[in-house]
């Protein structure tokens, strides 16, 4: 008897981007690209509001993953659900979620998504089915679990688009979910957002298989890794995720490689990895690469920029202009 | 009135629901076929199909995780966990979501679910099938935590609990499955957070939850007896909790011994001791509070060694008795 490993090696997969270019469009991929600018905007704003010592709590930047979000989301239809990670961000405002809601629910205002109660981790916005960002590391994915079940069980063609980290992807929570999910056949997409490091552990450390996509063989659900920088790429296995869960074909497993140009949260010093790095990620920056992908010139990029900090500049001034919550309330929203 | 079990109370109260409200549904470990590792949702899987009778693999974290999307999305589920020792595998999910979702989103979303789970010691199961572990959700805002004593309040609080719009966590008693108790035949429902004079006394006031109420009305009535009259208040939800009975009766008694099951130390007890303390009853207090609870160490399997690891009727009696002796 030979006893061997029984991982099935994939490639990543590569998408025909004529094709996607071509059905897509350079006027929607346009605004992708503008999506795009505004996540980076936000983040780079919270970014500046917390070094200048205006932000009371912690954040997890998405800079450099914004492919992702766009990526995803707009493979998604209206009415279709969004769980996601406490890098949430880029994938709330992909969604569609309103900027100056967003910026004020950072800022803990009263008008913010969640009244200032939720703060950048817990970001929500149930009225557009997003039910919300998860400061717990795979937290959100069992909870997946039980809106495919109401999915199934109301016989909509709603899908469940579940976003967590490569650090998610150990944890017990994963294999519970993604097992119930399979033989429940459920409408859900697990999009792995693997941007390399739990924290500081590489991802080269914490599995002993090449990509975390292989693990959906375990499942005997779909799977694919995508270049994670690659919008397109994202979009397109996520769009055939979502065909097959709304064609009853079940839960798909999305493996999408990117990388965290920023540290895990504001404390980082980012000790685990070289300067030489993250430079090379930053060359494949995802938004320029869309933008050259529909041959976009320098200066309207920059003006898609421009525009976009413009946008957060109002969001800031709406939220500044916001008030707290009152402690009178303090008590309210514990229980229905 | 008709009597019949605690354990056919709630699945009487499953199935009444079941029938009444499309977006109830169970789930769970062995709930189809087997009917639950006790019994509780027998039969219902050939009344409801499997479709809302679902069996899981043996994923706790999953089961409650399937509980909360389904709530967030507009089902009524009522999950099971076998035992509530295994409850804790369910923990990040019911403290850290369950819990926390609808303050954290601004009191925007809402999570209504019922997981039921046995509790108790008393089967001879040792120290990982016997825990109460109800204090450790009563510490938690956002859950509900409910703890039926008879089969008349468990299919009452069952019912009320499904339809509450909030996480509870049912905890059942694995002892008192097959007590018999009359249950009426229509749905009925007892409210939550309202604790329930149980029997009327003056000597002294009895605090008991779930198979302790049992165990303190056979106490008192031997202390009737001996001329000691009991008062014994059940809370039946520990939290949000209904203090004022309790409080009133210590003003009328003067004397309060409280009595759980799980372990003595960080138990309820202790929340309705500060409680008592805290408010005016305080100044009504002839004896000191007196708590009977656990004692400070996993169940143990020996027959013997089990019945003595927990408050039981003669303990009860003899505290009582001592209580009501003293003078301060």
């Amino acid at each position: 008897m030979q006893l061997t490993s029984t991982a099935i090696e994939t490639e990543i997969y590569q998408p025909d981007h004529q094709r996607l270019l071509e059905e897509l469009g350079e006027v929607r991929l346009r605004e992708w690209v503008m999506k795009m600018a505004l996540i980076r905007s936000f983040e780079e704003k919270a970014e500046d509001l917390f070094a200048r010592g205006l932000v009371h709590g912690t954040m997890h930047l998405s800079i450099g993953q914004e492919a992702v979000a766009i990526g995803a989301s707009s493979a998604m239809q209206p009415g279709d659900y969004l769980l996601n990670h406490h890098r949430g961000h880029g994938h709330c405002l992909a969604w569609g979620s309103d900027v100056n809601l967003m910026m004020a629910e950072f800022l803990g205002k009263e008008t913010g998504y969640c009244r200032g109660r939720g703060g950048s981790m817990h970001i929500a916005n149930v009225e557009m089915n997003n039910l919300g960002a998860n400061g717990i590391v795979a937290g959100g994915i069992p909870i997946s679990v039980g809106v495919g079940l109401s999915i199934k069980m109301r016989g909509t063609r709603q899908v469940c688009l579940t976003i967590f980290g490569d650090g998610a992807a150990n944890t017990g929570a994963f294999h519970e979910s993604l097992n119930m999910a399979s033989i429940w056949n459920l409408p859900v997409i697990y999009l792995c957002e693997n941007n390399q490091y739990a924290m500081s552990m590489p991802i080269q450390k914490a599995i002993k298989i090449q990509h975390i996509g292989q693990r959906a063989c375990a499942y005997g659900i779909a799977g694919v890794t995508v270049d994670g920088n690659d919008a397109l790429a994202v979009y397109d296995a996520v769009r055939t995720a979502a065909e097959r869960a709304r064609n009853g074909e079940g839960p798909t497993l999305v493996e999408a490689i990117t990388y965290r140009w920023k540290g895990h949260s504001k404390s980082d010093r980012q000790a685990y990895r070289t300067r030489e790095e993250v430079k090379e990620w930053q060359a494949r920056d995802p938004i320029r690469r869309l933008a050259q992908l529909i041959k976009m010139d320098e200066a309207e990029y920059e003006e898609i920029f421009k525009k976009a900090q413009a946008t957060i500049e109002e969001a800031v001034a709406f939220a500044n202009a916001s008030p707290e919550p009152d402690v009178s309330t303090i008590m309210e929203g514990v229980y229905a | 009135m008709r009597e019949i079990t605690y354990v056919e109370a709630i699945r009487e109260a499953l199935f009444q629901k079941m029938s009444e409200d499309k977006t109830v549904f169970i789930i769970g470990e062995d709930v189809g076929i087997y009917g639950g590792a006790f019994g509780a949702t027998a039969g219902l899987i050939q009344q409801f199909g499997e479709e809302r009778v679902i069996d899981t693999p043996i994923s706790e974290a999953g089961i409650a995780g399937a509980c909360i999307g389904a709530a967030l999305t507009g089902f009524r589920p009522v999950g099971e966990i076998q035992f509530m020792d295994f409850v804790t595998l369910s923990m990040e999910q019911l403290v850290l979501q369950a819990a926390k979702i609808r303050f954290m989103f601004g009191g925007k979303a809402k999570v209504p679910f019922v997981l039921r789970m046995p509790g108790g010691s008393g089967t001879g199961a040792a120290a990982q099938h016997s825990e109460s572990l109800e204090n450790w959700f009563v510490h938690v805002p956002g859950l509900k935590v409910v703890m039926p004593s008879t089969p008349y309040d468990a299919k009452g609080l069952l019912i009320a609990s499904i339809e509450d719009d909030n996480p509870v966590i049912f905890v059942e008693h694995k002892l008192l499955y097959k007590v018999k108790g009359p249950v009426p035949e229509e749905m009925y429902r007892v409210p939550l957070s309202k604790s329930n004079v149980v029997r009327q006394g003056k000597d002294l006031t009895i605090v008991a939850t779930s198979i302790m109420v049992q165990r303190a009305l056979q106490a008192a009535e031997q202390l009737a007896k001996e001329g000691i009259d009991v008062e014994i208040i059940d809370p039946r939800t520990l939290r949000p909790l209904d203090d004022e009975p309790i409080l009133e009766s210590v003003v009328k008694t003067g004397k309060v011994l409280i009595v759980h099951e799980a372990v003595k130390m960080g138990g309820f007890g202790g929340e309705i001791a500060a409680r008592i303390a805290e408010s005016t009853a305080f100044d009504y207090l002839e004896a000191p509070i007196r708590r009977l609870g656990g004692l400070d160490i996993p169940i143990p399997y020996n027959r013997k060694l089990e019945y003595h690891a927990v408050p039981q009727v003669e303990n009860i009696v003899e505290e009582a008795r001592n209580l009501v002796a003293l003078r301060v």
